[in-house]
């Protein structure tokens, strides 16, 4: 039994069932000692049936073929086959999608300054040109002729991370070019087939910098620089999915 | 594909039911959803969040209906019980509980917009706190305060049949 008081939030989390069962029965036994707060959350455990019961019966209605979503997405393929009236559906959901609170789009402006900037902005172009690339997303698939071509480039042993616990698998890489030379470009993906960029070159300023984040409308990245080589990787999941990985591959590299 | 399907599927009869709730009647509420589903089909490779399709679905929902009432003045007063079936309610219980059911309703109906989204997500929706807090773009701390109000004045309004008495006293008098 833990001493902590009980909350406000605690009596409704334990009307909603949302507490862990130990915290719960805590919850429970503090009731039965006290049984004003007693009534009171009875009160709204009754409110909350009450609300279900009354309600239950519009989610059992027939659907109305309206919401048929087979027939929706079916729609949706058909009109999207003229390219013109794609962008232009595009673009207007982009606004749209815009609007809805904090969800999609939260900081297009979000970066890190300096050389990890452009690093980040790197990244982001190869994540952007070779992730959607269904042809050939990836010059090299073999990992060992891989880190030899990459290495040999970049003037210093680099080496491949390997995202294979977190459910990454590689797919290959090549080099690519940027303003400050030759940098590797790593691609990862899932199970899903979400892909993952990572981008590793040698930096010419910020040759140590700590992990920043960058994000755009739909990606986000984790960009840094550890004694002269800048990393950055770059996906299509959320922040908090990414820097696990970002945290990763930046203790793999640190092990070289 | 079908992983959209799948997971977008399951939660229609939800989004009906919460979309009843923000809009005056079941036509507009269902052509919410439909909007909601073109949405989300439209959007599904972009998600930030590849977690949960429920929350997400129920946000484009949420914001769909924010920007609609924004341009035309559709707001609900009221979930009628016709509009929560009245004919599987009939069925199901018995006309004391039909009654109260009609009375819970109508004072879900009279709290303030906020606090009815969060109570319907949380009670009603299963979402957690923090999905909830998604949904509607605001901290969890606030979606706490705003659950807490409600089921107050909720309770407060249940508790209180002043507002019966008078609705009978004016309808006795109407009849001559």
């Amino acid at each position: 039994m833990s001493n902590r008081p009980i909350s406000e939030d605690d009596l409704h989390a334990y009307v909603d069932h949302a507490l862990e069962p130990e915290r719960q029965a805590e919850v429970a036994a503090y009731l039965e000692n006290h049984p004003d707060v007693a009534k009171r959350v009875a009160a709204f455990s009754d409110q909350r049936c009450w609300l279900r019961s009354a309600l239950a019966p519009i989610a059992e209605e027939p659907l109305p073929p309206q919401l048929n979503l087979s027939r929706i997405i079916e729609s949706r393929r058909r009109r999207t086959s003229s390219s013109s009236f794609r962008w232009a559906i595009a673009a207007m959901l982009m606004l749209a999608i815009g609007g809805i609170s904090g969800w999609s789009i939260r900081s297009a402006t979000e970066a890190p300054a300096g050389g990890l900037a452009a690093l980040a902005q790197e990244a982001s172009d190869s994540y952007h040109v070779y992730a959607s690339d269904h042809t050939r997303p990836v010059e090299l698939r073999d990992s060992t002729e891989l880190v030899a071509w990459v290495s040999s480039r970049l003037h210093q042993p680099v080496k491949l991370p390997d995202l294979s616990k977190s459910g990454y698998r590689l797919m290959g890489g090549r080099v690519v070019p940027t303003a400050h030379g030759p940098a590797a470009m790593f691609m990862y993906d899932d199970d899903r087939g979400d892909r993952l960029v990572v981008l590793t070159r040698p930096m010419t300023s910020d040759q140590n910098a700590p992990m920043a984040p960058h994000s755009g409308s739909d990606f986000t990245g984790f960009s840094w620089a550890d004694g002269g080589m800048g990393y950055s990787v770059v996906g299509p999941g959320a922040a908090e999915q990414l820097r696990p990985l970002a945290n990763e591959i930046r203790k793999q590299a640190q092990t070289i | 594909m079908s992983d959209m399907l799948h997971q977008i599927e399951p939660v229609i009869p939800a989004l009906r039911r919460y979309a009843r709730s923000l809009v005056r009647n079941r036509a507009a509420a269902d052509d919410l959803v439909q909007d909601c589903l073109e949405r989300a089909v439209s959007h599904w490779d972009q998600r930030r969040d590849t977690g949960s399709a429920k929350s997400w679905l129920f946000a484009i929902l949420h914001n769909l209906a924010i920007n609609q009432f924004r341009s035309a003045s559709a707001r609900i007063q009221h979930v009628t019980i016709d509009e929560a079936g009245e004919h599987e309610i009939g069925r199901a219980a018995e006309q004391e509980q039909k009654l109260m059911y009609q009375d819970v309703l109508g004072k879900l109906a009279r709290l303030p917009d906020e606090q009815r989204s969060v109570l319907l997500l949380i009670a009603v929706e299963d979402l957690s706190y923090a999905e909830a807090a998604k949904v509607l773009g605001i901290p969890i701390g606030t979606v706490m305060s705003r659950l807490s109000r409600a089921r107050e004045r909720l309770q407060q309004e249940l508790e209180n049949p002043a507002d019966n008495q008078q609705r009978n006293v004016v309808q006795l008098r109407s009849i001559p």
